[in-house]
């Protein structure tokens, strides 16, 4: 047991947070929200040339060949400042997805692509009326000559409008007596593809897309045709366990803020620090921080070492979606009236943290998958 | 004991509501648009909801509902204060655009502390809606610790002035005086060194500083007061009384906790749940989310019998002071509680803000998940009011 980060690994964290300290302030985030593209594109190549694009993308394919673990630590240095764009569908999401599942041929043409930043990406699963998970996929890939037409509605595609590709969580005709799922790499510029940018809490760019009779080619399907099950699966692992990162970043800089106000703001002639009312909230929001912290890299370290982490995925997103609810409240809480003006902060973070909740599964949603694991 | 209404209770009960479906449209709390417990969204918006809004005010003052409870010798019903409270309820319920701090505050504050002069000022102005007040209270180095004002008001012949900042000043840009507390003994004790006043805004030397919310509402204010002259009989009651005064006024604020709304957040809810579904089954049928909706009623109730606890006892000449602190705790954590609920029954669906993007209850939801934050600030912190109940109510030491 070694709860510390190597030296290669503490190099990566402290520089990611040199750089985006400097770069990509929270400001950014404030002066992105009404941005309809939702990212800097220039921050976006400096992050590519720095290599965090192709992290875990292997050297042969212009990549740096680190893991999932380093793209953790990433993660959690830009949930720091709520860093604005679309590094998480594309990275997280997409270059996983082509490493996992995708054949020689698509893994040399897409990941120097995304390893450079010419390529944007996302990911397109929940459909109206669905909630998490894969259950009741209605988007329908269907084989049609010598390739396939996707027909069907998504929600909360993060980043559509401004992706190249869209890899689509599908069934198919066929595949409905047998369950089985496809993954069809769309081209959002086909005339089939129609994205409407959604409002939301978080200022995240989240988009609903309807495919409309897309014609697909047999080599934009990832995988094997109906037999992408698993594969679906293994991203809403990494997505999740994704997620856990930001949020541990988000709730870490939340509780530093936080404890700093509490040791400097004075009322009644006093630190407010030295109430024990607020002191137990610090002590409850470090416990938050730390259980996600250990959780989230647990599950992180299984995902780079290749361990199956289904259970350690879902213990991560349960706590932290909680635990990052909790100390974003509190951060508000201590704060006082401040916080709830437009220009601090602190609501950025909270909003972050519903949005990240929400994405790949809710607590309640993973605290089921664990009760079924438990009791099965 | 007896957990009911009188007679004569029920009947006005009746009356009420027939008013507010008569007085409001049937679609107003979508217009309005409030959080229950939360301070950040009080005003209407769209102008046809602040036309309604105007409209619906005079109709209150026409039925003399502006004072129920207020004596007769100052235009007021002399209800019981379990009619008053049967008002708030029924009017918080329907979202009915009438928080007023004159009428809420101030009123029963110069009533029971007022000179016969500031009677005769400010009472009949308030029971008629001529004028609005704003608390003139926070400072940037006095939230809790409201003994810490810096404000001062210094004699001048027959006038004060008055010099300092106030912030986080509700709808200072849109009332008329500020309610205001300030420093008349720089020597003096902390506690007996404060006094109350009237302040018109238009007075001279006053600047108000829009501050825009984490809602993007422009709720509250920045107030600056720069040599400001206030005649002398705008002072509410005695010099240097205004720290005890203004506890009394707390703990009426306290009282306004709009508990109707929390009824009709759940009800908004529920009939959500019954006709939606998730993954193709019925929502009401899941069992998470079925708890979820009770646990919330159960809370629901212990805030409505916290409510009427604290109308019983003025109404048997006993002040709740402690008891409106737990009144306060207990609906504005639940106005926290509530918006997790319907975050969380709402799913991903939650986060969306706008009808055209499918969002239900076009968007409540997440405004309340934002609104709801400052519940448990304004008015007295939730750590402060548990100070009060421990220490005020429960005589456990002080530190
Ligand atoms: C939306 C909104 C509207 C408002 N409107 C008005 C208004 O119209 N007029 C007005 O005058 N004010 C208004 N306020 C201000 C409100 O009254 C103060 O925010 C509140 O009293 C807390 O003060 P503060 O924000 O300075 O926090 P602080 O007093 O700095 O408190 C920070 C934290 O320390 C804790 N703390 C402080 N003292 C103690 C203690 N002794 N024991 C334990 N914990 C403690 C608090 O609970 C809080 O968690 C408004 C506030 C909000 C959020």
């Amino acid at each position: 047991m070694d709860f510390e980060l190597t030296k290669e690994q503490k190099i990566i964290r402290s520089s990611a947070r040199e750089f985006l300290r400097k770069e990509c302030p929270v400001s950014l985030m404030r002066e992105l929200k009404d941005d309809p593209n939702g990212y800097d594109p220039a921050l976006w190549r400096k992050m590519a040339d720095l290599g965090w694009h192709g992290i875990m993308i292997p050297e042969a394919c212009n990549g740096m060949g680190g893991s999932f673990l380093d793209l953790a630590i990433l993660l959690e240095a830009m949930g720091e400042v709520c860093c604005p764009g679309p590094f998480f569908s594309s990275i997280v999401m997409g270059a996983t997805s082509i490493l996992r599942a995708g054949s020689d041929a698509q893994k040399q043409n897409l990941l120097p692509r995304l390893a450079s930043g010419e390529l944007i990406c996302s990911m397109a699963l929940t459909e109206p009326g669905n909630w998490y998970g894969l259950d009741n996929i209605h988007t329908r890939l269907d084989p049609d000559g010598d390739g396939f037409i996707l027909n069907g509605n998504k929600l909360f595609v993060e980043n559509a409008h401004i992706s190249d590709l869209i890899l689509c969580v599908a069934g198919s005709e066929e595949a409905v007596a047998g369950g089985g799922l496809s993954l069809a790499l769309v081209d959002r510029k086909n005339p089939g593809v129609r994205c409407t940018p959604l409002e939301t809490l978080s200022f995240e760019k989240h988009c609903r897309v309807v495919f409309d009779n897309v014609r697909i080619p047999r080599e934009n399907i990832l995988g094997a045709f109906g037999a992408a099950g698993k594969t679906a699966e293994y991203l809403l692992e990494v997505g999740a366990v994704g997620k856990c990162a930001e949020m541990v970043g988000g709730i870490g800089a939340v509780f530093e803020k936080t404890v700093s106000h509490a040791k400097n703001r004075k009322q009644f002639g006093k630190s407010i620090g030295s109430f024990q009312a607020v002191q137990h909230h610090c002590a409850n929001m470090e416990v938050d921080v730390d259980g996600a912290r250990f959780l989230t890299y647990q599950a992180a370290w299984k995902i780079a070492k290749g361990i199956p982490a289904a259970m350690d995925a879902s213990m991560a997103k349960a706590w932290t979606s909680e635990a990052a609810r909790r100390v974003t409240a509190l951060g508000h809480q201590i704060h006082g009236a401040i916080s709830f003006c437009e220009e601090h902060d602190m609501h950025l973070f909270y909003r972050k943290a519903k949005a990240c909740e929400t994405a790949f599964g809710d607590g309640g949603f993973h605290l089921e998958k664990i009760a079924g694991n438990l009791v099965s | 004991m007896e957990f009911q209404f009188t007679e004569r209770e029920t009947a006005f009960e009746a009356e009420v509501e027939k008013f507010l479906k008569a007085a409001l449209p049937e679609d107003w709390p979508e217009h309005a648009r409030q959080w229950p417990g939360g301070y950040g969204a009080l005003e209407p918006e769209s102008k046809e909801a602040k036309k309604i809004a105007g409209e619906f005010n005079q109709k209150l003052v026409e039925k003399g509902w502006t004072t129920i409870s207020w004596p007769k010798a100052f235009g007021g019903k002399a209800y019981s204060n379990m009619e008053q409270a049967i008002f708030d309820e029924r009017m918080s319920y329907y979202h009915a655009p009438a928080f007023s701090i004159a009428t809420g505050i101030a009123g029963p504050t110069i009533l029971k502390f007022g000179t016969d002069e500031n009677k005769q000022d400010w009472l009949p102005k308030i029971a008629n809606k001529e004028i609005e007040m704003w608390l003139g209270y926070s400072e940037p180095n006095a939230g809790s610790d409201l003994a810490g004002i810096q404000t001062t008001a210094v004699r001048d012949g027959d006038a004060y002035i008055i010099n300092g900042q106030k912030t986080w000043s509700t709808k200072a840009h849109t009332a008329d005086c500020a309610w205001l507390i300030a420093r008349t003994d720089p020597q003096g004790h902390r506690h007996k060194s404060i006094s109350l006043f009237v302040v018109d805004n238009q007075t001279p030397g006053i600047t108000i500083r829009p501050l825009n919310n984490i809602l993007g509402i422009h709720s509250f204010n920045e107030v600056f007061f720069d040599n400001v002259r206030v005649p002398r009989r705008n002072l509410i009651g005695q010099e240097n009384m205004g720290f005890y005064y203004l506890m009394t006024a707390l703990d009426f604020e306290r009282l306004m906790v709009g508990v109707g709304a929390f009824k009709r957040g759940l009800e908004r809810l529920t009939g959500f749940v019954r006709q939606a579904e998730r993954d193709g089954s019925p929502l009401g049928r899941n069992a998470a989310v079925r708890q979820r909706l009770a646990d919330i009623a159960v809370r629901i109730e212990v805030a409505y019998l916290f409510f009427w606890r604290t109308a019983s006892m003025l109404d048997k000449g006993l002040v709740p002071s402690v008891e409106s602190s737990a009144l306060k705790l207990v609906t504005t954590e639940l106005s926290r509680k509530l918006a997790d609920v319907y975050m969380e029954v709402l799913g991903p669906y939650g986060q969306l803000l706008r009808d055209e993007d499918g969002a239900p209850f076009n968007g409540l939801a997440p405004r309340g998940y934002l609104d709801c934050i400052s519940a448990t600030i304004g008015a007295g912190t939730s750590e402060i009011q548990r100070n009060i109940i421990s220490m005020r109510g429960l005589g456990l030491p002080a530190r």
